[in-house]
């Protein structure tokens, strides 16, 4: 058994885990953080996406023992108490959700993604690499997105909603 | 999963005297292969060495204008750094277009060297595959061989090397500094990874208690004017059927210096020397890039169904030489 410490959603946490167990099952069956959904288990779906010193990665490929130290941000962390965080709200004016299971690892991926935008961070279909303050154009978030999947196909509600909060954040 | 040790190293002379008493052992790095790997049975280490808090994350420009990347720079901060943006474009692209931004922001350039193929026979514990079990056959031949190799497979393997960091590393001529117990070596990329030949299960020159610290780029002028062009079956987040790393640098119309290598075709990231050979000097048309994408491609060999690839090689570098001379490189 491993000693595993990480602040999850501002609380520290200390677990005494299998080395096996992963960052996902960590949260879901260790700390009964259920938000966060098992997908494919192979990284390759992007619903067990979480943030890590507020990086989205796939938590199904994480070992929890990995993460000892770290920050964890899962979808219960991201609202201000009772006041949803404007993606959630967003995702539902868009109608960006048909069963919800992918929904909390399209937020937390979008959060990441956003971050990245703001960092300057290019994508593949940036067309010059030198280029600063590339606009989020739809082409944009889609590339950026892509390592979530939505099997009930909500995608132009999804782009939609991630479209109006970064707009929003522009603005700002 | 089977059970393992879990160890974490915090300084490299460490981790590789861990290795070297544990034969067996895996370093690990981001996990995005190797956890995959033991979940599926693939890998069994009676220990893991977790490395990702040694302290080799950095990116440094070197003198005479070269780069070194610490072998656990994540993929996500490479492809973003302005240092490869600026000089080496076809780096940042190579990285971008390859598994996902969760995966990239995990995935570690080490670990991508280290990647294994994503055959599915290889995948597949109940087919004979000579890269997992060595000495067993290739499941792959008479399989379905879509997205197989059609440069330097043998009889006993099929198997692409799925990085598309890797190819950009191939035509940039990077070096790989490895450590050991016995001290510190270092190994062109284009030397670290093997053909199947009778062997596929020796994938790379790494010997089992060697660790991978340090990537150097060399400096070079022409790196700037470089491209990375990815084929795939999806527009993204999908491997790729054929993928170009290019270079080139013309004057008065003559080639004057080309890099080349290509993804998707080999069980190593393939420098394209037959073509570079051809091209270097010859004028700088459609005609040149054609005539040397057939030079590379002469000892291609197609599968049942992978015959595709030759000529989707072929147009994919001459498509890809004419962009870099008609729009320069991405950067």
């Amino acid at each position: 058994m491993a000693e595993v410490r990480m602040r999850v959603n501002g609380t520290a946490r200390s677990l005494d885990l299998d080395p096996r167990v992963s960052l996902l099952d960590a949260l879901r069956e260790h700390l009964g953080l259920t938000g966060t959904k098992k997908g494919c288990d192979q990284g390759a779906c992007g619903a067990c996406t979480v943030l890590a010193d507020g990086e989205r990665v796939n938590s199904c490929l994480a070992l929890a023992v990995q993460y000892s130290g770290r920050e964890i941000t899962t979808i219960e962390g991201i609202s201000a108490g009772d006041r949803p965080h404007p993606l959630q709200t967003a995702f539902v004016g868009h109608d960006g959700f048909q069963c919800g299971y992918c929904t909390s690892g399209q937020i937390c991926s979008a959060i990441g993604m956003l971050a990245e935008h703001r960092a300057g961070a290019p994508s593949a279909v940036t067309g010059h690499l030198a280029a600063t303050g590339v606009p989020l154009s739809d082409a944009e978030i889609r590339e950026r997105m892509s390592g979530n999947l939505c099997r009930c196909g909500a995608y132009n509600g999804i782009v939609g909603a991630i479209q109006e909060v970064a707009a929003t954040e522009a603005a700002r | 999963m089977r059970p393992f040790a879990y160890v974490s190293a915090t300084d490299v002379a460490g981790a590789v005297r861990a290795i070297s008493a544990e034969p067996g052992a895996r370093f690990l790095g981001g996990g995005t292969n190797l956890v995959d790997l033991m979940r599926e049975d693939i890998e069994r280490p009676g220990t893991v060495i977790d490395i990702t808090r040694l302290p080799l994350d950095g990116v440094e420009e070197l003198p005479g204008g070269g780069v070194r990347i610490g072998a656990l720079v994540r993929n996500s901060h490479l492809a973003a750094h302005p240092l490869i943006r600026a000089r080496y474009p076809v780096l940042s692209q190579a990285i971008l277009t390859g598994a996902s931004a969760q995966l990239r922001n995990m995935a570690t350039v080490g670990g991508n060297l280290m990647q294994r193929t994503r055959c599915v026979y290889f995948y597949d514990g109940a087919a004979d595959c000579g890269r997992r079990e060595p000495g067993a056959g290739c499941d792959a031949i008479g399989g379905f061989t879509r997205n197989h190799a059609i440069l330097g497979a043998s009889d006993r393997c099929i198997a692409t090397h799925p990085s598309d960091m890797c190819v950009a590393l191939a035509a940039l001529d990077a070096e790989i500094e490895i450590e050991s117990v016995r001290g510190t070596r270092r190994v062109p990329l284009t030397a670290f990874h093997r053909l199947p030949g009778d062997t596929p299960h020796l994938e790379t020159v790494l010997a089992a208690d060697e660790l991978i610290t340090a990537v150097e780029l060399p400096a070079s002028a022409l790196a700037a004017t470089s491209r990375y062009r990815k084929v795939r079956d999806r527009a993204s987040y999908a491997f790729a059927l054929v993928s170009v790393a290019a270079a080139l640098e013309t004057g008065e119309g003559v080639v004057t210096g080309v890099r080349l290598a290509l993804g998707g075709v080999a069980a190593r990231p393939w420098r394209a020397h037959e073509a570079e050979r051809a091209l270097l000097g010859a004028p700088a048309t459609e005609e040149s890039f054609l005539r040397a994408a057939e030079a590379e491609l002469a000892p291609a060999v197609a599968r049942s169904q992978n015959g595709f690839k030759i000529e989707l090689a072929r147009r994919t570098i001459v498509a890809t030489l004419r962009q870099v001379l008609t729009e320069g490189g991405a950067a």
